[in-house]
């Protein structure tokens, strides 16, 4: 697949300025799981949700929303908008994400971000003046975590490690695939070229020039530590956009959710946000041509998700805009395809990092003997297990 | 010789306003000033009161209009820098402070300014004192000795050459900023050395590499 479409959501609970109706939690939580199923039933290839610790989201424990939508779904691939890198015990991550590529047989990545505002680091025991090196640190030990067994780890966020191998280990030997996203730090940039990770650059609610700033460095610099040639370098964007068939009628309905919106609401005017920023209102044409015009400044890239369902909206508009966004994507990919030069890398998946890796591998540990007999089963020169595995006992 | 570039901040809300007025005039001393070093002078003028809407977008959207942004790029290259605000409330006016609320960090660092500001009576003079120079040194700028005050008399009794001239206090000062602006050979580097805060554009430029990004993120006594 050369480049996945889908959707992010920050699951914000916002009062519809049109009707003053506020979901409950339960109805915003209910109609996440909605609009994930229907945008594979559209045939969108990820849905991504983000974490917030704090009202008015809903997006706290994103591992159990992603394996609950994942149960209902088939072939989606389920991530995350982001993961709370600072503040979320790296050891967790590790544990957490590994379970649901187990239970989603592979369909799961994740997105790495700061992503949080100075109130919210506290809880969790950190400083947000430290969030670049939280990141830089609790990223680089969950590395570790995923492709190393018996860890002995020492840092400065959080405790020692001593002999710690972090279960279940990764499905087929092959971590998930990881994205770093980040608005304006360079840093963040610099860290998923020198891993060979892939940058997302949300490109919401900022001009396109800081998405096209921040791409171009991370291409550089995956260069630069060795990964390939720039145009190998993995890029996902987000995206911002209200269709109706007609342009104006998308304005007209758009223009109180915006005008309303947390984040940049009682600001500029609609029309001159659309012009400073990603953001497109208008008719599903005028949505097709501004995500390719994505392309002249990012070049060809791997993933790009659209924030379809915040600032209010009500779940019947989003499963509409799912509809419309459904009847787009075949366009889409069309047109995307002709534009990408040859040898630009596919989007990831886990069945290509497998292949990519060599196939599958086991990296359990088993246990090295039960601890009264001193034992085990899994000791391939004990006749009598070879016995067992070839079937004859 | 290369041009210096002076840039003139003024907050003033009507027209014509005795804040324009001031700006001009101190504008215009320290053009001679300059030039009188031998050194040409290109002055830019950024009438915040154009911009009120853009910064307050500025404020809830965390991005600059690109009028703004222009605006805030000509302070960013400015050799030296007048700023005059009118007194509102016994301090700067909030249009003022916006400006050099949505200045990214670093900005202003080592950067010659002149503070200037005017009111409808002398009793305000202080202002500059106990308004502006905090804030700009805060924001790391090096102000000049000389702030320069102007109540609604003074306007009326400037250039009678009676004592406390306006015109007298506006030559004093702008000669203090051409000093700090410097251009000459004889005082090339007469502005103090202030380091320099990394700019995210810095960064852009330079990037740190990820090996001291590491160093830098364990560096520190343990924190859990």
């Amino acid at each position: 697949m050369g480049m996945q479409f889908g959707i992010f959501t920050v699951g914000d609970v916002t009062t519809d300025p049109t009707t003053g109706i506020t979901p409950t939690e339960h109805e915003r939580i209910k109609a996440t799981v909605a609009i994930a199923k229907k945008a594979e039933e559209v045939g969108l290839d990820v849905f991504a949700t983000g974490e917030h610790h704090n009202p008015p989201f809903i997006a706290s424990n994103p591992t159990a929303t992603l394996a609950y939508i994942g149960a209902q779904t088939e072939n989606i691939i389920l991530s995350t908008s982001t993961t709370l890198i600072t503040t979320t015990d790296p050891v967790l991550i590790a544990e957490d994400y590994a379970k649901i590529q187990h239970l989603l047989d592979g369909r799961v990545d994740l997105m790495m971000g700061r992503g949080n505002t100075g109130p919210v680091y506290p809880w969790f025991g950190k400083d947000i003046r430290q969030g670049i090196n939280l990141a830089v640190e609790n990223y680089a030990l969950l590395r570790r975590l995923w492709t190393e067994t018996n860890v002995d780890w020492k840092g400065r966020f959080r405790t020692p490690l001593q002999g710690y191998t972090s279960t279940p280990r990764p499905l087929d030997g092959v971590a998930p695939f990881v994205w770093h996203g980040s608005i304006r730090s360079p840093e963040i940039a610099e860290q998923a070229a020198y891993y060979g990770d892939g940058f997302f650059h949300n490109h919401i609610f900022w001009p396109s020039s800081h998405a096209a700033q921040m791409v171009r460095l991370y291409r550089e610099r995956f260069e630069h530590y060795g990964h390939g040639s720039q145009d190998q370098a993995i890029v996902g964007l987000g995206g911002q956009f209200f269709m109706r068939k007609n342009s104006q009628d998308a304005i007209n309905e758009f223009r109180p959710y915006f005008d309303n919106a947390p984040v940049y609401g009682h600001g500029p005017a609609l029309e001159d946000f659309m012009e400073a920023t990603p953001l497109t209102v208008g008719s599903p044409q005028q949505v097709i041509e501004r995500t390719l015009q994505f392309h002249e400044y990012v070049g060809d890239y791997q993933r790009q998700l659209f924030l379809i369902d915040h600032a209010g909206l009500p779940l019947k508009t989003v499963l509409e805009q799912l509809d419309l966004y459904g009847e787009i994507l075949p366009t889409l990919r069309a047109e995307f395809a002709k534009l990408r030069k040859p040898g630009v890398p596919d989007a990831p998946t886990h069945a290509a990092l497998v292949a990519k890796a060599g196939g599958p591998t086991d990296t359990a540990v088993y246990g090295a003997g039960d601890d009264a007999t001193g034992t085990t089963d899994r000791d391939l020169d004990d006749p009598e297990v070879a016995k067992v595995l070839d079937g004859a006992l | 010789m290369s041009t210096k570039r002076i840039v003139v901040v003024s907050a003033g809300l009507s027209v014509p306003s005795s804040t324009r007025l001031l700006a001009d005039m101190l504008a215009d001393a320290t053009s001679r000033a300059i030039n009188a070093r031998g050194v040409e002078v290109e002055v830019e003028h950024v009438e915040l009161r154009g911009l009120a809407h853009a910064l307050t977008d500025n404020l809830l959207t965390g991005f600059p209009s690109a009028e703004l942004k222009k605006a805030i790029d000509a302070v960013h290259r400015a050799d030296g820098v007048i700023a005059v605000t009118p007194v509102f409330s016994a301090s700067y006016s909030g249009l003022f402070k916006t400006f050099f609320d949505v200045l990214e960090t670093g900005v202003l660092d080592g950067k010659p300014v002149l503070a200037a500001a005017t009111a409808g009576t002398a009793r305000h003079s202080l202002v500059i004192e106990h308004a502006l120079r905090p804030l700009l040194a805060y924001l790391h700028a090096v102000v000049v000795p000389t702030g320069v005050f102007a109540a609604t008399e003074d306007f009326a009794a400037a250039g009678t050459g009676a004592e406390g001239d306006l015109q007298k206090r506006v030559d004093r000062a702008a000669a203090e900023l051409a000093a700090l602006v410097g251009g000459s050979t004889s005082d090339a580097g007469a502005a103090p050395a202030v380091v320099q805060r990394r700019l995210v554009e810095d960064e852009f430029e330079s990037p740190t590499d990820f090996a001291t990004l590491l160093k830098r993120a364990s560096d520190g006594p343990p924190e859990y």
